[in-house]
């Protein structure tokens, strides 16, 4: 009537869209002209990102704050190696499949750990993600502890050095741009309105008809399927498979937490920042494994009390923006 | 016999996770807090022990009543200045601190003491043992650390019950904005509460040291063990964390002798049955939400 209307899209998300996949297809270029060295820099970046995204959507959104990621990467892994190296199929295939599996997984994980609530909920991952690491450590055929490859005989028989760089690189690629499009996506669904409701209220939540276990069960496996690819992506970059690196709690999790954090936990945009700040710090502690994880650590433990929505929530004091059309804002005469 | 004495030596151990457990089942107790770095927080404080026995020249027990001083001083410290910041309706926040200060921990021992395993020297009382007939000894060692957790328990229970304080941790418990009304400085009492949390779990870390080697890595399997005691006596019961943590123990030593290596994954397994068929454990009343 009076001519307001209720939207999402700005002009300040156009352009970050805009730009967003100009960036998006200026990356997927540069193999064609890029040292390969960057590249495989690259792949680390966007395999942690597509983490970064997924673990953002279940804590940031979901109020699901796991900490066993690593339970469905190292699924994963060993899904891939039995598919690819073991029965010949395609790598990246197989990286399909396993995501659908550790979907399949994380189901009756979520029968046992939404029994738990907040930081029992966490520890209850790990626990679980502790069970599938010595699960697959009884099987002899997955090599118990002893480190498997992927060999260029068998998985790799159809793609040479190259030719393998470069696909790993564009999947790594698509798996980091579709997860961010995925939160984005759901965060503009009634899926997102729901998750976010029941993040603020559970209660006022279920009360207005949402269904809350539904809500968080949808995206949980969701980001599980997501982790769960990426998670093969990784040991097909690294080509090799070991229990304990592929169940690695400070890779797999702590990374990825540290990233959102020091970027910024409940938006699209934080884990962008996130892990370009990761990537900053890595460089500069390329042989120091251990400081770099007490330096991000450190950050992140600070972030979380003192600047809980992380460096992009620091920007959005200073100049509020949106690179993606996410939030809903009310527009119309004397609005604005 | 082998079975008996597996149920024996498992009740033993649980006894070391019920240890670990008591400062979980406190903190979540009196504040909802859920403090990830615990089993990192053990294992520095056996280092720190190693360290003290090592520059004074001291028994390890004499280093470890400094080392629980010290760790108490820290938590009281950290509770008023860092986790107070984040208790409130939102978990997230408490998570993300102690998650990233059980990282920072482990990687910071790492780079200190390096990752060799390490061992604190309990003297003749670790070899030593009972002999109850062929099959079924009992150690000195590990009866001890029961009777050190059963001690600790009792005392805990005794105070929270008897005294003007216990009351006052049960007050804030319950209803914390109440309890302000009627004077109690919430934050000071959530900072002893922390204190007595840092010392139980230094206590476990020695206990630990001195039982089997650690290195800086050791500290994630023991906040595993015991926050599934907590969750398998019950949220909120200290009698239920020492039967959860003889229970877990128990599953422990009884699984390593049906299949050799087996031991964590059964511990695990009984766990999830609890949560799934006794969701609130076994003790729990499933009152407190």
């Amino acid at each position: 009537m009076t001519g307001h209307t209720l939207t999402r899209n700005s002009r300040d998300a156009a352009i970050g869209t805009t730009v967003t996949l100009g960036v998006v297809v200026l990356l997927a270029l540069f193999p064609l002209f890029g040292s390969a060295s960057t590249q495989l820099t690259l792949i680390e970046v966007f395999y942690f990102l597509s983490l970064a995204q997924m673990w953002n959507l279940l804590a940031g959104f979901g109020g699901l704050v796991s900490v066993g990621q690593q339970g469905f990467v190292g699924i994963a892994a060993y899904t891939t190696f039995v598919l690819a190296e073991k029965n010949g199929l395609d790598p990246f295939l197989a990286l399909v499949l396993a995501g659908v599996i550790v979907a399949v997984f994380s189901v009756p994980v979520a029968a046992f750990a939404f029994r738990l609530q907040g930081g029992y909920f966490a520890i209850g991952t790990w626990v679980i993600a502790e069970v599938f690491r010595l699960a697959t450590l009884q099987i002899d055929s997955l090599g118990a502890g002893n480190v498997q490859s992927f060999t260029v005989r068998n998985t790799f028989a159809n793609y040479d050095i190259d030719l393998r760089r470069d696909v790993i690189y564009w999947v790594a690629l698509a798996l980091a741009a579709g997860a961010t499009f995925i939160v984005v996506f759901v965060l503009r669904s009634r899926l997102g309105l729901a998750l976010r409701a029941v993040r603020d209220n559970p209660d006022g939540a279920s009360g207005l008809g949402v269904n809350v276990t539904r809500a968080r069960l949808t995206v949980w496996v969701m980001a599980a399927a997501w982790t769960g690819a990426t998670g093969a992506l990784i040991h097909l970059n690294s080509s090799t498979v070991t229990n304990r690196d592929a169940f690695s709690v400070l890779d797999w999790t702590a990374l990825v937490i540290f990233i959102v954090i020091i970027g910024g936990v409940g938006s699209t945009t934080g884990p962008i920042i996130g892990v370009a700040i990761f990537w900053f710090i890595s460089e500069q502690f390329e042989d120091a494994d251990t400081w770099r994880f007490i330096i991000l650590g450190g950050v992140a433990a600070v972030m979380a009390v003192f600047a809980p929505r992380g460096v992009y929530g620091l920007i959005q004091q200073w100049r509020p923006f949106q690179l993606f059309p996410v939030r809903a804002r009310l527009r119309g005469p004397g609005l604005d | 016999m082998e079975w008996v004495n597996a149920v024996v030596q498992g009740i033993l151990l649980g006894g070391l996770y019920a240890l670990f457990a008591t400062g979980l089942s406190l903190a979540f107790g009196v504040m909802r807090f859920v403090n990830l770095a615990h089993g990192d927080l053990a294992v520095l404080a056996a280092y720190l022990t190693l360290s003290t026995t090592n520059t004074m020249g001291v028994s390890i027990w004499w280093s470890m009543i400094l080392v629980i001083v010290v760790m108490a001083a820290i938590g009281y410290v950290g509770q008023r200045a860092v986790f107070n910041r984040t208790l409130g309706d939102d978990p997230l926040p408490g998570i993300l601190v102690s998650f990233g200060l059980g990282v920072v921990i482990q990687n910071a021992l790492l780079e200190y003491y390096t990752a060799t395993d390490e061992r604190l020297d309990a003297g003749s009382i670790i070899t030593e043992s009972i002999k109850v007939n062929d099959d079924i000894s009992i150690g000195w060692f590990p009866l001890i650390t029961l009777i050190v957790a059963v001690a600790l328990l009792v005392s805990l229970q005794l105070f929270l019950a008897r005294t003007k304080m216990g009351r006052a941790f049960r007050a804030t418990a319950d209803d914390p904005e109440t309890a302000q009304l009627m004077g109690i400085d919430h934050k000071h009492l959530y900072g002893l509460a922390m204190a007595i949390a840092f010392a139980t779990v230094a206590l476990a870390g020695v206990f630990l040291g001195a039982r089997t080697t650690f290195a800086p890595s050791s500290g994630s399997s023991q906040l595993l063990f015991g926050f599934e005691a907590v969750v398998i006596g019950g949220l909120g019961s200290l009698w239920g964390t020492l039967l959860g943590g003889i229970v877990l123990g128990t599953s422990q030593t009884v699984g390593n002798q049906a299949s050799i290596g087996w031991d964590l994954l059964t511990g695990h397994l009984v766990f999830l049955a609890v949560l799934l068929f006794r969701p609130h454990g076994l003790l729990g009343t499933g009152v407190r939400t």
